[in-house]
């Protein structure tokens, strides 16, 4: 077990791993979740022993590591860039954390065979690796950090410069594959639905500090604040300001809707709502639906993604925008608001038409106006889609 | 003359390959012009713009020939008058050089003292360039910039600092002592390339290696030189240019024992006049090694001029 108490790194004044606490399991997968600059690969190079934590304390299995380099650790890691050694062959490169180990020729030679046969690279093991092509160099550096055995392995968006096809095929792979090695297995990546693949738990982090730690599923449906779920939402998380009365939330121009059932006890005021975009629907005609809510605005951008479609919609220009129900105070603050739909289906749609965006009010994330989540204590029935 | 009037008048008269191959020709090819085009394609003419390089070289390289022209002539063909080819060849001279121990130790001593100082540098820079390529540390681009500094002063201030301290420490008249004194102008500039050639290096390599489990020194000699193997050689190249035709500060500091060829060249100033064959014979051969030197590392030779930052 890998565990970090009140981790600190500041690097000349910059604080890139705030106060970071977390347990990670034997034989567990762990995503970090985060935009760049997150602190994912900070947090990464901590664990692993490249850098020492500024204050804090690193504990593996009870044995406080904190500063022991990181030759003394049985780590692995692997790059998002293809790192390997060029001038040695991809047989050595794979071998080489053995021969450091002075295992016998013939148990390398075992190993690495096996090594390259799950990471397909058995037929280029008399290559160099900048004669391989860029899945290729990655996987040999995946063998590498496979065959090692490590007690921690860290993988830092290693699959972010391969080409889709090969991403996918990795994503599926590469957990059981070092699963079986029993390994604590951490996995940075800044695509929520990676993580959601991976599952597991999860990490996300924002501004070098760990925002929620659980499991994967969990922090998605139940983000603790609203940084938590706009870490995880790709597309952008929606965000409208809205006011609870009685059993409705409102917002301005014009939207309302009812509270879901785990909404209702919450106390009237002003609440942040946020809507996944794949939870937003085209609406069809008034008052087709009752429960639905619905945000008008103006199509501003669509992009059609093979089966999929984003609309980008400006809320404030729609029809309508004016409604007794909206509240004056979040009218007058409120100006023209972007927000973001994905479709199933391709949708042609002109730019500037007017569009009805539908939503169940059972899949709105509640947030106080200081970002906390305002509903952690009830589930909701919001299941998961990516 | 337009191209119908050739034709008429030439047809019959010249039946060669310009007509049979004018004939097979649809008409649109047929115009004058595209025939110009197509004779200069199938011949390609000398172009006047080439003229401009060509007489570069030969203005480059004329000194070069003359003197190894010389170098197989007599003194009294080469006093006598103007020959582009000698009249009489001879090889006396280089038979005087590689005759007498005297020349010849010129050539050995200059070489012992260029290889110490090459090994010395190369050694000495590989070190520190790791460290500014690698490194952040107080003052680290001051230091980096002063070192190239070092670079900028004539060796002649240095010749007569050098000549106190080398005779305080005895090491007048040895290989060693000229070898060190050329570090200080061969130690920046080794540190400056190997360091351009170190930052092409991604930092992750490093950490890879000691992720699996290498030691320092284990990765710096079986991973981190054969990847920079290019980036030596040019440094050594660029010490061994410098150090070989030095001659100020290498005659300052031997006598005889380490006395190097460039001043045992002056030998050929005597009483009876100068000995023009041999001086001749000696300067093309000094032209050798740096030309065998070269020859290693022609393909890294633009990527060294610019410290290897490209």
């Amino acid at each position: 077990m890998l565990e970090l108490e009140g981790v600190n790194r500041t690097v000349g004044g910059e604080r890139h791993i705030v106060d970071v606490s977390l347990k990670l399991e034997r034989g567990s997968v762990n995503v970090l979740l985060g935009p760049t600059l997150a602190g994912k690969t900070s947090l990464m190079r901590l664990m692993a022993g490249l850098d020492e934590p500024t204050s804090g304390k690193i504990v593996m299995d009870g044995r406080d590591v904190t500063g022991v380099p990181v030759r003394k650790r049985n780590v692995a890691m692997v790059y998002q860039q293809f790192i390997n050694y060029p001038t040695l062959s991809v047989f050595e490169n794979i071998a080489s954390p053995l021969r450091l180990q002075k295992q016998p020729k013939s148990v390398i030679e075992d190993k690495v065979k096996k090594a390259a046969e799950l990471m397909k690279l058995s037929g280029f093991l008399d290559r160099t690796p900048l004669e391989l092509s860029g899945g290729q160099q990655q996987r040999t550096a995946l063998a590498r950090a496979l065959v090692k055995g490590a007690e921690l392995v860290l993988l830092d968006e290693p699959l972010a410069n391969l080409d889709y096809k090969l991403r996918e095929e990795l994503r599926e792979e590469l957990p059981k594959i070092f699963a079986e090695t029993g390994a604590i297995f951490v996995y940075a990546t800044t695509e929520p639905h990676e993580a959601l693949l991976l599952g597991g738990r999860t990490a996300t982090l924002s501004q070098g500090r760990v925002t929620q730690f659980g499991e994967t599923p969990d922090v998605y449906r139940r983000p603790k604040d609203l940084l938590t779920a706009r870490t995880f939402s790709d597309p952008p998380l929606n965000v409208l300001k809205v006011e609870k009365r009685g059993l409705s939330f409102h917002g301005a121009h014009g939207v309302h809707f009812a509270a879901a059932p785990r909404h209702r006890e919450l106390a009237d005021g002003r609440y942040l709502a946020g809507i996944r975009p794949h939870h937003l629907e085209r609406g069809r005609a008034e008052g087709e639906d009752e429960t639905r809510a619905v945000i008008e605005g103006r199509i501003a951008l669509s992009e059609v993604t093979g089966s999929e479609t984003f609309i980008h919609a400006d809320h404030g220009h729609g029809p309508g925008g004016e409604t007794a129900a909206s509240p004056a105070t979040i009218r007058d603050e409120e100006g023209v608001n972007r927000i973001i739909a994905l479709v199933h289906g391709v949708h042609r749609v002109e730019t500037g038409e007017p569009v009805r965006l539908a939503f169940d009010p059972n899949h709105v994330l509640l947030f106080t106006e200081t970002g906390m989540a305002a509903d952690r204590s009830a589930g909701t029935a919001a299941p998961i889609a990516a | 003359m337009s191209e119908a009037t050739f034709d008429h008048t030439g047809s019959r008269a010249a039946p060669d390959a310009r007509q049979a191959e004018h004939d097979r020709l649809p008409a649109s090819g047929r115009s004058a012009s595209a025939m110009r085009a197509r004779e200069r394609a199938r011949n390609p003419r000398f172009k006047a713009k080439a003229l401009i390089p060509i007489l570069y070289i030969l203005f480059l390289l004329l000194p070069i020939y003359w003197l190894v022209n010389m170098s197989f002539k007599t003194n009294q063909e080469i006093l006598s008058g103007f020959s582009l080819i000698p009249a009489e060849p001879t090889l006396r001279n280089y038979q005087v050089i590689f005759g007498d121990p005297s020349w010849y130790m010129g050539y050995v001593n200059s070489i012992i003292y260029v290889v110490l100082n090459m090994v010395i540098s190369v050694s000495v820079a590989l070190p520190a360039a790791y460290a500014f390529s690698r490194y952040r540390f107080l003052g680290d681009k001051h230091l980096f910039f002063w070192l190239l500094t070092n670079r900028m002063a004539p060796p002649a201030v240095f010749a007569l600092p050098f000549f106190q301290l080398y005779s305080a420490f005895g090491l007048i008249d040895t290989h060693i002592a000229v070898a060190l004194a050329h570090c200080l102008f061969n130690v920046p500039l080794a540190v400056w390339i190997l360091e351009g050639f170190m930052s092409g290096v991604p930092k992750e390599i490093d950490e890879t290696a000691y992720i699996d489990g290498y030691s320092f020194p284990k990765f710096f000699f079986k991973i981190f030189m054969p990847l920079i193997a290019s980036g030596i050689g040019v440094a050594a190249f660029f010490c061994f240019m410098f150090s070989w035709v030095e001659l100020l500060i290498a005659r300052t500091l031997t006598v005889t024992e380490a006395k190097p060829i460039a001043a045992i060249m002056t030998r050929t100033v005597s009483a009876s006049g100068l000995d023009w064959g041999v001086l001749a014979a000696a300067g093309a051969l000094t032209i050798v090694p740096g030309a065998i030197v070269i020859w290693f590392v022609r393909n890294y030779i633009a990527k060294g001029f610019a410290l290897g930052r490209v």
